[in-house]
């Protein structure tokens, strides 16, 4: 492997670890501030892309797409959360999942009801066609140079939100203790929808900014759910910070596993068998990283809550 | 495809909705086919196609097959094996059908045969085609108007050979049907494999492994990527620039997916049997009647389920409609005597058809749809690899 292949892997997985994150984000502040195990947040990205699919086909334009989608998303996660999961927040973490994991079988089938259950198609929008040759032969898209852009302005939008201004100070206080902020007089429940809509409306929006580049079918949320948990019990359960710095981390370790596992192999093993264990080895090694941080670091890189 | 398999109940109450001819009663006389096509999961969409495919060759036969009123029990197979068991053993113990028709995965396939074929009933696959049927497993009582797996994927390597290709990058799933596709093509292709790369089945992006192509720079790819992985890495296959170097794929650009694909998947090639654009008299009506029922363009999962309807008819009718003459019934089955939408079709030892194969490249039909379309013939009369060893006669 050159160094130029290598400089590109590690460029692509920056990119899968910024669209993880634009996932993970909501994932980690609505499981870290209400302790609540939201199984649908996969479902809620389907969700997004959807609507962002259906809008922009609608609108003629992928931007206005985008543009009504974010409130489209917003509103869909307030009824969800009006309609179900308000009532389980008193709850244990095992009816949470129960009911949250109905959830998603209810919208899978349901956008498939509504749309087929063939994948859709979202085009990349004429702005942001095209690519620039990173390598002889190779594009990078421009449209994927513009995702990378919007995930590093959603990261640093939400330090600032959750960091620097009132409302994000009552959630790192409600992470932190939910109770005590009660006691002080802040309107617990509220705080708690608000902090639901808006991490569905940040699966939303990951999910239309994917519309272009993945497929767009029933279910597309699941495989990016599971990878989402693993990015913010590694980066801490609800700190921005680490879930940002883990998503890059699973990002990178999955993309350079994948290229680089095989041709690891190839020193103890003949080449098919070495090309098969390689890659079975590179698709684990996520879970394995997560294992190995978890044993010297039980609560994740940046533990919120205290004790 | 993790969520496949949690959809029970809500899967088969919306399949009995989609069905309402089983509510119809049956006339003394009649024929009662179990068509077996998955309507669960992401997966729904070729279900779909099969079960349209044999209802518009019904439709076509005028509701009879070989005079006889035809009636058909959906069952959704959900993708899950022992649920596909459970379903088609009611439909063969309650229902009492006369024949099972459908079934696009081989894994369900694998599960009914037995239960079906030993009830002396037929079974007819319209799509899968394993090899663990064709040689020593093959079964009197089973026939299928696909294909065998392994064929489709050999279409492609020899389709390399012929156009002299010297180095060509593969890329499939992890799972045992991609290391078939592997040994498949290699059965042909005899030039350099300049690398082999397995992909979970849960791939997102294919990022990494287009910058190995790139930087292997082969005269051209082969890849197996049925259903979303096919779209995913159809586009950005495009976004990445790479479509200089030729996209050689199975399964993975049909028209199942080619909306969701688009313009990207404009000039990739694939293999089969059957295309839309054959020019024979079946199947200009055939195709003309599916764009017109459901305004898309239909895939090889609803030509071949079509195909099975004729079949069907054909062998009822010879027979005078007497199915319980099991031997009689087999040997007209066995004869395909009909006319199919792929041209020239007839069945081997092993129940498995006896048909060309051709490859074929994405293009542009005149109402603007996109289809796979013939491009040249690259096997005559083939017959599947495993018949040999088929000792049924």
């Amino acid at each position: 492997m050159t160094a130029q292949l290598l400089l590109v892997q590690v460029l692509n997985g920056l990119q899968l670890g910024i669209l993880l994150f634009l996932v993970a984000a909501g994932l980690t502040l609505v499981f870290g501030v209400m302790d609540f195990i939201n199984l649908a947040h996969g479902v809620q990205y389907m969700l997004g892309a959807y609507l962002g699919a259906w809008l922009a086909a609608a609108a003629g334009s992928f931007w206005w797409g985008l543009l009504l989608a974010l409130p489209a998303a917003l509103a869909a996660g307030l009824v969800l959360e009006v309609l179900v999961f308000r009532h389980l927040y008193a709850r244990d973490h095992l009816s949470q999942v129960l009911a949250t994991f109905g959830v998603i079988l209810f919208l899978n089938e349901g956008v498939k009801l509504l749309w087929g259950a063939s994948p859709l198609q979202v085009p990349i929008p004429p702005l942001l066609a095209g690519g620039i040759e990173i390598m002889p032969g190779l594009q990078y898209p421009i449209y994927r140079i513009a995702v990378l852009a919007a995930g590093i302005a959603t990261a640093g939008g939400l330090w600032f939100l959750v960091d620097r201004t009132r409302a994000g100070m009552l959630v790192r206080a409600g992470a932190t203790n939910a109770a005590m902020v009660s006691a002080l007089g802040v309107d617990i429940g509220r705080l708690f929808t608000m902090v639901f809509a808006f991490g569905a409306m940040l699966a939303g929006f990951a999910g239309v900014l994917a519309g272009p580049i993945f497929s767009v079918e029933p279910g597309m949320g699941d495989n990016v759910l599971i990878l989402a948990f693993v990015v913010i019990v590694i980066g801490g359960i609800g700190s921005i910070r680490g879930a940002f710095l883990a998503a890059l981390l699973v990002g990178l370790i999955d993309t350079l596993g994948k290229s680089l596992m095989p041709d690891v192999m190839r020193l103890f093993l003949d080449a098919s068998p070495a090309r098969q264990t390689g890659a079975a080895l590179a698709s684990m090694l996520v879970y394995i990283a997560m294992a190995a941080i978890l044993a010297f670091r039980p609560a994740g890189l940046f533990p919120v809550r205290a004790g | 495809m993790v969520g496949i398999g949690r959809r029970g109940l809500l899967g088969t109450t919306t399949a009995l909705l989609a069905a309402p001819s089983i509510l119809h009663a049956q006339p003394a006389g009649g024929v009662k086919i179990g068509v077996v096509a998955v309507q669960t999961g992401p997966q729904a969409a070729l279900g779909n196609q099969l079960k349209e495919g044999f209802a518009l060759g019904l439709r076509h036969l005028d509701g009879k097959l070989g005079g006889l009123t035809a009636e058909t029990v959906l069952i959704d197979d959900e993708l899950k094996p022992d649920v596909g068991v459970t379903k088609v053993r009611a439909a063969l113990e309650r229902d009492k059908v006369d024949f099972i028709v459908g079934v696009v995965f081989s894994n369900i396939l694998a599960a009914i045969i037995r239960p079906v074929t030993e009830s002396g009933t037929f079974l007819i696959s319209t799509n899968a085609g394993p090899s663990t049927f064709a040689g020593r497993g093959c079964n009197p009582n089973f026939f299928t108007t696909s294909y065998n797996n392994d064929q489709v994927h050999s279409v492609i390597g020899q389709a390399c050979e012929d156009a002299g290709y010297k180095r060509v990058f593969v890329m499939v799933p992890n799972y045992q049907a991609g290391r078939d596709a592997v040994a498949g093509f290699k059965s042909r292709f005899k030039g350099e494999v300049v690398d082999e790369v397995f992909v979970p089945l849960t791939q997102l992006d294919f990022s990494a492994e287009l910058a190995k192509i790139a930087a292997a720079r082969p005269d051209a790819i082969f890849t197996f990527m049925p259903g979303g992985l096919g779209v995913n890495l159809v586009r950005q296959y495009r976004q990445a620039g790479l479509q200089t170097i030729p996209f050689l794929s199975t399964f993975t650009v049909d028209e199942a997916t080619l909306p969701a694909q688009g313009d990207a998947a404009l000039g990739f090639y694939s293999a089969a049997s059957w295309a839309p654009n054959m020019d024979n008299p079946q199947n200009v009506k055939f195709v003309a009647d599916y764009i017109a029922a459901h305004n898309a363009v239909p895939a090889t999962y609803a030509a071949q389920a079509y195909d099975a309807a004729m079949l069907l008819d054909s062998a009822i009718r010879k027979v005078g409609g007497n199915l319980a003459g099991k031997d009689a019934l087999r040997a007209a089955i066995k004869a395909a005597d009909f006319r199919s939408v792929r041209g020239p079709f007839s069945f081997g030892v092993n129940h498995y058809p006896v048909q060309d194969f051709w490859l074929l490249k994405v293009g542009r039909r005149a109402d603007g749809k996109l289809e796979t379309q013939t491009d040249r013939k690259i096997f005559t009369n083939a017959v599947d690899p495993w018949a040999a060893e088929c000792r049924m006669r």
